[in-house]
């Protein structure tokens, strides 16, 4: 009983703190691990990849697989419990404040700032993925012929089918996301990606 | 039936989204806004902002608030509930079953070309979005700096969004909004 609410506050304490995303949690999961000895910084980095390859919020993938590993079924499900709990009460009151300052010339005001830099946040996020997984930023400028290298081949040609397919062709283009996701994972899969 | 659509709802964007917060957006604007229309595109780009500099996960701070908006409090709390359930499960499987999951060829290959996937559906999104997001000379240099100053600098993305809201005042202030 101890172990859960100690798992439960720790887990709390983190979605409380961990302020930007999933990765965001990622210092205080280190920090837990030298602190309580639940797991050891070799099992986080397998949680980060584990979390990192399976459908899901990746903060919420982590305190899923820590929970698991230190108190099985009933840990997986309160750490991830105590990781939301904080998010939840934050944003209902923020949500609820929102709602009735809306209409405030101020408040407009601020998301009219707002929405330029979600899209902005979105797009360098987006370009972080474009160079860890069409290029190998290891090969830049190394040796003869390095931009052979440079390139992932594969992965160049799957990115050109999917863009023809998720914006020009007229069959193709209202499919549902997760077709060209399960597609591009058989592909992978397939040609050894 | 509406909490349980919700729940549904958030369960699937759960179970589509590979690889992080940013991943979702495509599949929330399909869900939520051209299917159910939850939100508008506008209000995501709202919602997502505030999820930024708010603690906790983006994808579960998002879920809140569109929950919120269908349902109160109670919608909050099951749409987030939605969103994390999958997750639950499909860890527990397999931290229980494969402990080497993520070591597994098929699974490293599978997940390689499903990241080149997301690259071009966040593309598309980041295009659809844009044009409710960057209407004016003003907004696009907002989106060119903070899109330049978070390529090249390590920069927490809290501070982006405390500065652009103020700018977003400022700017409205002096008049250039709209121009």
């Amino acid at each position: 009983m101890m172990l859960y609410l100690r798992l439960f506050w720790e887990f709390f304490k983190t979605g409380l703190f961990a302020v930007g995303g999933g990765m965001a949690t990622l210092p205080f999961l280190s920090a837990m691990a030298d602190k309580t000895g639940w797991f050891t910084q070799q099992q986080l980095a397998d949680m980060i990849a584990v979390g990192e390859s399976t459908p899901g919020p990746i903060g919420v993938n982590m305190a899923t697989y820590v929970g698991f590993t230190t108190a099985g079924i009933p840990g997986s499900v309160i750490a991830t419990l105590g990781l939301v709990t904080p998010s939840i009460i934050v944003i209902l009151i923020i949500a609820r404040v929102l709602e009735s300052f809306r209409q405030n010339k101020y408040v407009d005001a601020a998301f009219y700032g707002l929405r330029p830099c979600s899209v902005g946040l979105i797009a360098a996020a987006g370009l972080m993925v474009v160079k860890i997984s069409l290029f190998h930023i290891d090969a830049w400028g190394g040796g003869a012929g390095w931009w052979t290298q440079f390139f992932n081949w594969k992965a160049l040609a799957l990115a050109a089918v999917l863009l023809v397919l998720t914006r020009y062709v007229k069959k193709t283009k209202k499919l549902h996301p997760i077709v060209f996701i399960l597609c591009s994972a058989l592909v992978g899969v397939v040609f050894k990606f | 039936m509406k909490y349980w659509d919700l729940f549904i709802s958030f369960a699937k964007v759960g179970v589509m989204t590979f690889g992080g917060g940013y991943a979702m957006i495509p599949i929330l604007e399909r869900e939520i806004v051209d299917r159910h229309s939850w939100a508008t595109n506008e209000e995501l780009m709202d919602y997502y902002a505030v999820g930024q500099c708010t603690p906790g996960v983006i994808a579960v701070n998002t879920a809140t608030f569109i929950g919120h908006k269908q349902g109160g409090t109670l919608g909050g709390i099951i749409a987030s509930l939605g969103i994390v359930f999958p997750s639950v499960v499909i860890i527990t499987l397999i931290a229980g079953i494969l402990t080497n999951f993520a070591d597994i060829p098929a699974v490293k290959s599978a997940f390689a070309a499903i990241r080149v996937c997301v690259c071009v559906l966040i593309f598309n999104a980041v295009l659809k979005l844009w044009k409710g997001a960057v209407k004016d000379k003003a907004a696009l240099c907002l989106f060119l700096l903070v899109f330049g100053l978070s390529v090249f600098f390590d920069i927490s993305p809290i501070v982006f969004v405390l500065a652009c809201a103020i700018a977003g005042i400022v700017l409205t202030q002096m008049g250039v909004r709209g121009k």
